[in-house]
């Protein structure tokens, strides 16, 4: 026991240097709990989870609290990372069609490699809460709606209290290659191609002058302009991801050769028909990130779309990362446990499910060292759910992020609790 | 094509006259007596009659299963008993007609047909895009003259895809572009080639009418309405019109007077919803826009079955049951505009607990596939609250309570001897996101296997594509 506490302390106290938080916040002993690590340590029956200075200080059977320490019994109850969705435009879009809150596309129909979601997220969207209290706590935050090729630059952000929910900028890079019909976007795929190519290619020529464009007298001819060729840095680096939306089958490969051929670091985003290109994703290590429930010929571009795309990238060794209801992905966030849920009914293993909504989010979008699993050293980012994670009915209990408990509380449980009792009329609805 | 398979232009023209000429006399309402008077003295209503024929089946027992019957009861180990069409018998214990098929229930759950009540399949089907938008004929806000019937394409993929969700009828809606936007019509998600083949026998036609912002988005820039005042002069006036035209042809009837009114074939609809023959289906998402529509409602006499989205149902439920009027919601959709910012996953349940008649819908062919999941979560966001919501109650939301909303109760959406034998058997609690609908049954005729790929319909337009080769298909 002593050894334990020692070891405990030990962490906590690197934990604490690593982050350099000055504040010791107090420690938190989550215990009795179903614990899916997600991690090396798989799921630990009857186990407890240790949270000190924001961190996962341990994992494992009989921790003893320190003194002063809070102590949650989970009763079971299933303990699991926060989960993480991604491609959602949590954080820049309050409601889609009232223009002044909706940051998720770029105005103006060109490539905009350099919209940068970073510069607009707002830490008090009401869809934060909406999405925290049922167990969402990072989001790979991305513009939507592509005018454009190049629709812009993703960030990591986490869903605790603000003000800087920012978790990593410059987290890739989007782009469009499916002719949707954007405002500048021509319909026929050679067009879209020599676009996404050019733009690309100027990028490279750029960063490889970048020095003497900057330089008095500096001259450049690229058409893109140079806050976007700057943005994609990054990317023709090998350093963030290029994500691309792409559909059809041979899109994708086309786009598979043209990564691998330049260095970059591909992920997939949406992929209908990825699973008719599931091996060869998979020996390129190239990751898919979808709703798994598109399951219609929406276009002709994805008329391969079937429930089975996630278990058969996953059997094949895809990572697979889920978006959740794509139609509107940001508000509804909460939709990730049953588009995971809905992946294993349709054949994928449950806990490759749970892992495409924590651990391959966080190792896809590189924050791999701080969240994704509960391993001593993470954030302390968890959830204790009433049932089974991915079912339905199910729904937390509590909420931590970066160790700190959130209310569990949002706009719409203030709308519920206000209208909860229509037959008492006093005091009116609007003084409750 | 030799000759002799030809039909000759003038054939054809016969058969047109000869079609014509029947038409004519067997819809009274459209011709004159010997003596010159009108037949009928009503406005027609059935201009393009169902030729649905259900299919054919065997006598079916489904044994020892978990039954929901939507009638507010969980049978533990019950049967459920399937005869020419009908449920013949729900209980335990029954036997098994000679010749029965019967199927082993243990571990499943049977529940009614699913029905959504809200659908824009086959007028905005898959694929999405121009030549297949057939959903809004938003050149002018009012157009009670069109039904969302003449333009389903009965081969989206989207109804096969419904049907292994457990969807056995849909009211299938112009969108809501328009206040007025023009007849529902309810189907059978049964494979059909045409749309008639797919219309459910005896399902009263509803008016598609909408409140609020999209009128207004869509008008508001060409000539009106801009304003949410401006939609509701939209509706009165267009209801005094109809009123008027009604009294017209009332007058006309009574006294056989002179040459009969002009038809206008939008204000024939109009006037069968003041007839209250024709409920509207409303679409509207704020509490505040709801109660002025139950105004206009009362001042012109026509009867409104339910408001859809609704995501403001809960802050009037009162008023929702107190006027007889269903709430159409969905589990957990909100913020996507602002009339829908305050939708919360409480709704469905809260409208439930006071009293009034609630509903799920899809409005999407994603949703129209889990609309059990949909139930499911409504129903867990209930109990979170405290109200101890049972599944055998929860179960009417998608079930018993649209087939009210569409004046189809006395045929379909419970588990009751002699309705129709719409029917699912899940392989699990179908408040799971695990559980699969694996047998649909319509009117008795088993339609949809999921260990039966030759009981999984396809749609013409997904045949012949390669890359298709493991999917298209209902349970793909």
């Amino acid at each position: 026991m002593r050894k334990e506490l020692l070891l405990v302390t030990l962490i906590a106290a690197a934990s604490s240097a690593a982050s350099g938080q000055p504040a010791q916040s107090p420690a938190l002993l989550i215990r009795h709990g179903h614990v899916y690590t997600v991690g090396a340590a798989g799921t630990l029956a009857d186990a407890d989870v240790l949270v000190q200075n924001g961190k996962v200080a341990q994992v494992g059977q009989n921790i003893t609290a320190l003194p002063g320490a809070k102590v949650i019994d989970a009763r079971g109850k299933p303990v699991t990372p926060g989960l993480m969705v991604s491609w959602a435009p949590l954080g820049i879009n309050e409601l889609d069609l009232v223009a002044e809150t909706n940051d998720s596309a770029p105005n103006q129909a060109l490539d905009s490699a350099a919209f940068d979601v970073a510069d607009a997220i707002n830490p008090n969207s009401t869809l934060i809460p909406v999405a925290r209290i049922r167990g969402v706590t990072r989001s790979l935050t991305t513009p939507v709606d592509c005018g454009d090729v190049f629709c812009g630059t993703a960030a990591v952000i986490h869903l605790g209290q603000g003000p800087d929910l920012i978790v990593k900028r410059q987290a890739g890079v989007l782009a469009e290659l499916e002719p949707n019909g954007g405002a500048n976007q021509k319909n026929s795929r050679p067009d879209i191609w020599n676009k996404f190519r050019e733009t690309l290619d100027d990028a490279r020529e750029y960063w490889a002058q970048r020095a003497g464009y900057h330089r008095p007298g500096g001259s450049r001819d690229q058409r893109s302009n140079r806050i976007d060729l700057d943005a994609l840095g990054p990317v023709i680096q090998g350093k963030e991801p290029l994500l691309v939306h792409v559909e059809r089958a041979s899109t994708i490969r086309q786009v598979l050769q043209y990564a691998q051929a330049n260095k970059l670091r591909l992920v997939i985003m949406g992929g209908g028909e990825a699973w008719e290109v599931a091996s060869e994703l998979a020996a390129a290590h190239v990751p898919v990130v979808l709703d798994n429930d598109v399951n219609l010929p929406f276009s002709f571009s994805d008329l391969g779309a079937t429930l089975r795309n996630a278990a058969r990238l996953d059997a094949a060794g895809v990572t697979v990362v889920f978006q959740p209801q794509n139609d509107d992905p940001a508000h509804y966030a909460r939709t990730i446990t049953q588009i995971a849920g809905n992946a294993v009914a349709n054949g994928m293993k449950w806990d490759h499910a749970l892992a495409a909504i924590t651990k391959n989010p966080a190792e896809v979008w590189g924050i791999a060292d701080s969240y994704g699993t509960l391993e001593p050293g993470k954030d302390a980012d968890v959830v204790i759910w009433d049932g089974d994670p991915l079912e339905v009915t199910s729904a937390p209990t509590a909420v931590l992020i970066k160790g700190v408990a959130m209310p569990m509380t949002s706009r719409q449980t203030e709308l519920r609790d206000r209208y909860r009792d229509l037959a008492k009329k006093n005091p009116p609805h609007g003084y409750r | 094509m030799g000759p002799s398979t030809k039909l000759p232009l003038w054939g054809a023209a016969a058969i047109v006259v000869v079609t014509l000429a029947l038409a004519w006399w067997l819809i009274p309402s459209l011709h004159h007596s010997s003596d010159g008077a009108q037949v009928a003295d009503q406005f027609p209503n059935d201009n393009f009659p169902s030729t649905y024929k259900r299919r054919p089946s065997q006598p079916t027992l489904i044994r020892s299963a978990t039954i929901l019957t939507a009638t507010d009861k969980e049978i533990g180990s019950g049967d459920v008993l399937m005869v020419d069409g009908k449920i013949k018998a729900v209980g335990q214990h029954l036997d098994a007609p000679a010749g029965a098929v019967v199927i082993d229930g243990k571990g499943k759950f049977v529940t009614p047909g699913i029905i959504d009540i809200h659908s824009h399949l086959g007028v905005y089907p898959s694929p999405s895009n121009e030549a297949t938008s057939d959903g809004n004929e938003a050149t002018k806000p009012t157009t009670p003259e069109v039904r969302s019937e003449n333009s389903v394409w009965p081969q989206d993929p989207g109804f096969t895809r419904a049907l292994a969700g457990g969807v056995t009828a849909m009211q299938i809606l112009p969108g809501s572009a328009n206040l007025i936007g023009g007849r529902s019509v309810v189907l059978k998600n049964v494979w059909s080639t045409t749309t008639q083949g797919m219309k459910f026998p005896g399902a009263p036609y509803d008016l598609k009418m909408a409140c609020g912002e999209n009128p207004k988005r869509v008008y508001g820039e060409k000539g009106g309405p801009q304003t949410w005042m401006g939609d509701v002069a939209g509706y009165r006036a267009a209801f005094a019109k109809a009123a008027a035209y009604r009294a017209n042809w009332r007058k006309y009837w009574k006294t056989k007077a002179g040459d009969p009114p002009d038809r206008d074939i939008g204000l024939e609809t109009l006037a069968l919803v003041l007839d209250k023959k024709i409920p509207v289906q409303m679409h509207c998402y704020r509490g505040d826009q709801m109660a002025t529509m139950i105004d206009v409602m009362h001042e012109f006499g026509f009867r409104i079955a339910a408001f859809h989205h609704a995501s403001e149902a809960y802050k009037v439920a009162d008023l929702l049951k107190k006027n007889d009027i269903c709430a159409v919601m969905w589990a957990d959709w909100w913020g996507f505009k602002m009339e829908a910012y305050d939708g919360i996953p409480e709704n469905i349940a809260m409208v439930d607990h006071a009293g009034a008649c609630a509903t799920i819908h899809s409005d999407d062919p994603i949703g129209i596939q889990r609309l059990n999941q949909e139930v499911a979560k409504a129903m867990a966001a209930g109990r979170r609250m405290g109200y101890p919501i049972t599944r055998a109650h929860a179960i009417a939301w998608m079930t018993r309570n649209p087939a009210k909303a569409l004046g189809i109760l006395d045929k379909t959406g419970t588990l009751e001897a002699g309705k129709m034998a719409d029917v699912v058997v899940w392989d699990h609690d179908p408040f799971s996101v695990y559980a699969h609908a694996e047998k649909v049954f319509i009117d008795g005729a088993l339609l949809y296997d999921r260990d039966n790929p030759k009981l999984s319909p396809r749609s013409d337009f997904e045949l012949g594509q390669e890359q298709n080769g493991h999917t298209g298909g209902a349970g793909q």
